[in-house]
């Protein structure tokens, strides 16, 4: 048996590589952990045909000499990637049979560099949701749980199950989405790396949409060189897609370890908010002697409209998402609860169709684009918006990458926040301005609460600099030192 | 449609029970541009295919689809732009109208609202007794079609086609500057000529290809403009003027009865000639207009439009202004000849080195009643510019008379043979030679002793000796030349 809990992507490339294990003996540890690992709830589809196929050609390649660059790493997809003759929920009822006949282009890049399927992920329905509760299939849970304390907590969300997957030693790496911090969110509640790249880096082609100019791929990795790794297959340019940039992909691993002597790290004074938890602000100073250590100069900058940017993003995000969840109507695909009269029948399938969050956010929408509502709200958002974006473009003028606290509290008891959307909207603060400015930021673990949770710290970079986050986000990981793996208590013994 | 008065001059009036009133009409035309594939997807646009058989993943809204700007669209918009005369602006955007409907994949039709591709331009409109008027134009901008639904192949269900889905549509928009149905029909006709030429719409209106929205008001002379009512989607020009002189009736009807006009939608029934209430204002959908976030904003550089420009074919009214300028033209004529690219390709083909007077007469005339009797364009005419050339040389060297010329003709429209091989086969030409004719005349003279007697009383009777020896000859004889020799026979001076 392969010991795949103590092993990152990289050594996984490396012993396949020099043959140390072959993909298809990986894959079936991988699948059978997954077996063994229900009770996380973690996948929605496991495609155990498809890996196994899909390792058997690796180990084919690789026996000829033929790999490619990621050739036999098994890796799970969240359910929001459109998967060619996989299903395809985005974690919605209305979606449950949906089998799509396409290939995201982000997936299509995976497997063309040979990755291996193992399945498809957990994530909170469409995307809305901040601890996988939303999600149709139920909650994910957390790997982690507090010392002396056996209650269940949420792995955070939307990408929930990409997190659980990847803290759980269920997948070498997971691809997630992130639009108001779904990637970092759950990375810094699992003690994972979660990278969202610049708005335009990945495709967006053939990923379910929740809101179309937030919106943005990226990896959940055990290590930041995994994550270098995996955003490298992951991204570029695609004509199908007019919102991605046209620009070349630079090796990111390359940027691992560098000297980050003279790098200059902001430190956001407006992100000290309120309810910013005593051991996540302690470990934010930590973080900054770690890079001081190590020779980066360390700057105190402001980002004044940082408080607007939660306001701002439950308009804009809303507004986009009411209308691209117009396309589920029952009529041409998903699920359809059958009338006599059209407008029973849209109403009846979307009703049935949509859980509460999703509803409660196209109703939002609606209202804020409706006519005599449209410039109070929509039209101000976006001025907001463009705010935030500013004082970030102001910061890096002196600054070479942010560092702020990923999330203000740790991972929290599945039900504790349900109820009270506004409770679990402010979960997004430290996250949401990176979206609302198309920015890239990553998630990297950086220690453990007094609880024994996991903690992150977030670093935000300039437009297309995920070189640096890369190379500050690996220093971070040494300075830190070992992060350990949550106890495997989900194995029934 | 803008409520502006461009013009306070009254040109039209009719006559109610009571009062005089004057028609306000704006149209707002919906023409399909002239490309291969759709607006956002690279389907085919090819009318009556079989249902369903021109459908991309994109045109049916599958999950996680993105609209891909279709260069060629732009083109032709830019285009129509310039033969409207118009303002073409370098930043427009691409915005959301959200409406449900089973034949709108999305729930949302991608269209252009605050900021169009094209903005003011004008048309003028030539009548034949008349002042030509000049048709404001408020915008043009670009927009997806729906599908079409087919409600009547079944009792319990309604059919989706979606090949329409995403074919590029133009919604022109006029100012309210048409006062009559005979306008608003001119102008119609005008603008598909200007269509036609530039071949950035095939104007078959009985494809779908050319529709119009009519919105119609009445009121006194010098009032404010009334409450308009908008008649949809009418699809052929009668039916426009039989729409506009049915729904001014009706309001003039209300008005005098004192009562007031509701701002609704209307339909026009062909069957009947009327127009009926489809939504009042209250029941009228808000489309929550909003800029598309997965297309940028659309940026043309000055270069592009300027090259556009460069290929610019001639247009109606310039190619009018050279008919009359170079061929001595009535404005008439030359505008009867414009009217149809094919036609004034025509025209100038046959007058090339021709006798301009004998072309015109013979196009104007007999070529085009011909045509209409038969129901034939002038696109499939029988006669080529070839063929009429060679007749009208045949009529110029005298081989033919105007007479025996119609007679060719007729066989040609038939047999879609060369007037010279037909003059050849049935020895048609004309007997010019003055001893050939003497010979019949002496003959005549001879046979017709009294009438002889009775043409020195009443030179009128001439003409009874024409028709005989033109019977003789079976109307071969040169009229002109029977006429000289009779004179000089008889000595009539």
């Amino acid at each position: 048996m392969i010991d795949i809990k103590n092993l990152n992507l990289k050594q996984i490339r490396d012993g396949l590589q020099n043959k140390s294990f072959k993909a298809i003996e990986l894959t079936e540890t991988y699948l059978n952990e997954i077996d063994k690992a229900k009770a996380l709830n973690a996948f929605i589809t496991v495609t155990p045909d498809k890996a196994i196929s899909m390792a058997k050609e690796s180990d084919n390649r690789i026996s000829k000499n033929e790999s490619r660059n990621l050739e036999g790493i098994p890796l799970s997809i969240k359910d929001l990637y459109c998967t060619k003759n996989v299903r395809t929920t985005a974690g919605s009822k209305i979606l449950k049979n949906f089998i799509p006949t396409y290939e995201s282009t982000i997936t299509n890049n995976l497997w063309s560099d040979g990755c291996v399927m193992l399945g498809k992920l957990n994530n909170d329905e469409f995307a809305m949701g901040s601890s996988n509760e939303t999600s149709y299939f139920g909650p994910s849970i957390n790997p982690w749980k507090r010392k002396n304390d056996d209650m269940p907590l949420v792995p955070g969300g939307s990408s929930g199950g990409s997190a659980v997957a990847v803290s759980g030693s269920l997948s070498a790496a997971t691809t997630a989405t992130d639009t108001g911090g779904s990637i970092r969110q759950p990375a810094s509640f699992t003690g994972t790396v979660g990278m969202k790249a610049t708005y335009g880096r990945c495709s967006r082609w053939g990923v379910v949409a929740f809101a179309s100019s937030l919106d943005q791929a990226g990896p959940i990795t055990k290590t930041v060189v995994d994550s270098a790794i995996m955003l490298k297959s992951m991204a570029g340019y695609d004509v199908k897609d007019s919102t991605s940039i046209d620009l070349s992909v630079p090796d990111y691993e390359t940027n691992i370890n560098k000297n980050i002597k003279g790098k200059r790290i902001g430190i956001p004074g407006e992100y000290k908010i309120k309810g910013l938890d005593a051991d996540i602000e302690k470990n934010w100073e930590d973080g900054i002697s770690w890079l001081k250590s190590e020779g980066a100069e360390i700057i105190d900058i402001s980002l004044p409209h940082t408080k607007y940017a939660l306001p701002a993003y439950y308009i804009i995000a809303p507004a986009e998402a009411s209308s691209n969840l117009a396309r589920y109507d029952g009529v041409r695909y998903g699920e359809r609860v059958h009338r006599k009269d059209l407008d029973e029948m849209y109403s009846d399938s979307r009703s049935d169709g949509f859980g509460e969050e999703v509803r409660r956010r196209i109703l939002m929408g609606t209202y804020v684009l409706s006519a005599g509502y449209y410039d109070a709200y929509y039209l101000k958002a976006q001025k907001t918006r463009k705010l935030i974006s500013n004082d970030f473009d102001n910061a890096f003028n002196t600054v070479d990458a942010i560092m702020t606290p990923t999330t203000p509290t740790t991972a929290f008891n599945i039900g504790k926040k349900f109820d009270d959307p506004v409770t679990m909207y402010l979960n997004d603060m430290l996250t949401v301005p990176v979206n609302m400015a198309g920015l890239p930021a990553i998630s990297i673990p950086s220690g453990l609460d007094k609880d024994g949770l996991p903690m992150g710290l977030q670093l935000i970079g300039k437009r297309f600099g995920e070189d640096d986050l890369f190379s500050i986000g690996s220093v971070i990981e040494d300075c830190r030192g070992t992060f350990p793996n949550p106890a495997q208590w989900w194995i029934e013994k | 449609m803008s409520e502006i008065i461009t013009t306070n001059e009254v040109r039209h009036l009719v006559q109610g029970g009571i009062d005089s009133w004057e028609i306000i009409i704006g149209l707002e035309i919906h023409a399909q541009v002239v490309s291969n594939s759709k607006l956002f997807s690279g389907s085919s646009t090819s009318f009556g295919s079989n249902p369903m058989s021109q459908v991309s993943l994109v045109d049916a809204a599958m999950p996680g689809m993105l609209p891909v700007i279709n260069e060629e669209c732009v083109r032709q918009a830019v285009k129509t732009g310039l033969g409207l005369q118009a303002k073409i602006n370098n930043t427009s955007v691409f915005d959301r109208k959200n409406y449900f409907y089973p034949d709108l994949p999305q729930g949302y039709q991608i269209s252009q609202f605050k900021y169009p591709i094209v903005g003011e331009g004008e048309v003028a409109v030539d009548f034949k007794d008349k002042e030509s008027i000049v048709v404001n134009i408020e915008r043009l901008h670009l927009e997806q079609d729906a599908g079409k639904s087919i409600h009547d192949l079944s009792q319990d269900y309604s059919y989706i086609d979606l090949n329409r889905s995403g074919v590029a549509l133009m919604e022109i928009v006029t100012k309210p500057d048409l006062r009559s149905a005979e306008e608003a029909k001119a102008f119609v006709t005008k603008l598909r000529t200007i269509l036609r030429y530039l071949g950035t719409c095939d104007g078959n209106m009985e494809q779908g290809s050319l529709r119009a929205d009519v919105n119609v008001s009445v009121r006194k002379p010098g009032d404010a403009l009334g409450i308009r009512c908008e008649i949809k989607n009418v699809n052929s020009i009668r039916f426009i003027g039989q729409a506009i002189d049915y729904e001014a009736g009706r309001q003039i009807d209300i008005l005098e009865e004192g009562g007031i006009i509701n701002q609704e939608t209307r339909l026009f029934d062909s069957a009947t000639g009327k127009t009926r209430a489809m939504r009042s204002k209250e029941e009228a959908h808000d489309y929550r207009y909003f800029p598309d976030p997965d297309l940028l904003p659309l940026y043309l550089s000055d270069d592009f439009i300027k090259q556009v420009a460069i290929e610019l074919p001639e247009l109606p009214d310039q190619k009018k202004a050279r008919f009359i300028n170079d061929y001595g033209l009535t404005s008439y004529d030359a505008s009867i000849l414009v009217a149809d690219r094919v036609s004034s390709e025509f025209f100038e083909g046959v007058a090339k080195g021709r006798d301009i007077k004998l072309v015109v007469n013979w196009i104007t005339g007999e070529l085009f009643a011909s045509l209409n009797r038969l129901s034939l364009d002038i696109a499939n005419s029988p006669i080529t510019i070839e063929s009429l050339g060679q007749l009208i040389d045949l009529i110029s060297d005298k081989t033919l008379s105007g007479r025996l010329a119609k007679d060719v003709f007729e066989i040609m429209l038939d047999t879609k043979e060369m007037p010279k091989k037909i003059v050849e086969e049935k020895g048609l030409s004309q007997i010019t030679d003055m001893a050939s004719i003497e010979v019949v005349v002496d003959k005549v003279i001879l046979e017709n002793p009294d009438k002889v007697a009775e043409l020195l009383e009443k030179p009128k009777l001439i003409g009874w000796f024409v028709g005989q020896i033109m019977k003789e000859t079976a109307g071969k004889a040169n009229p002109a030349n029977v006429n000289k020799i009779l004179r000089d026979k008889l000595k009539l001076g």
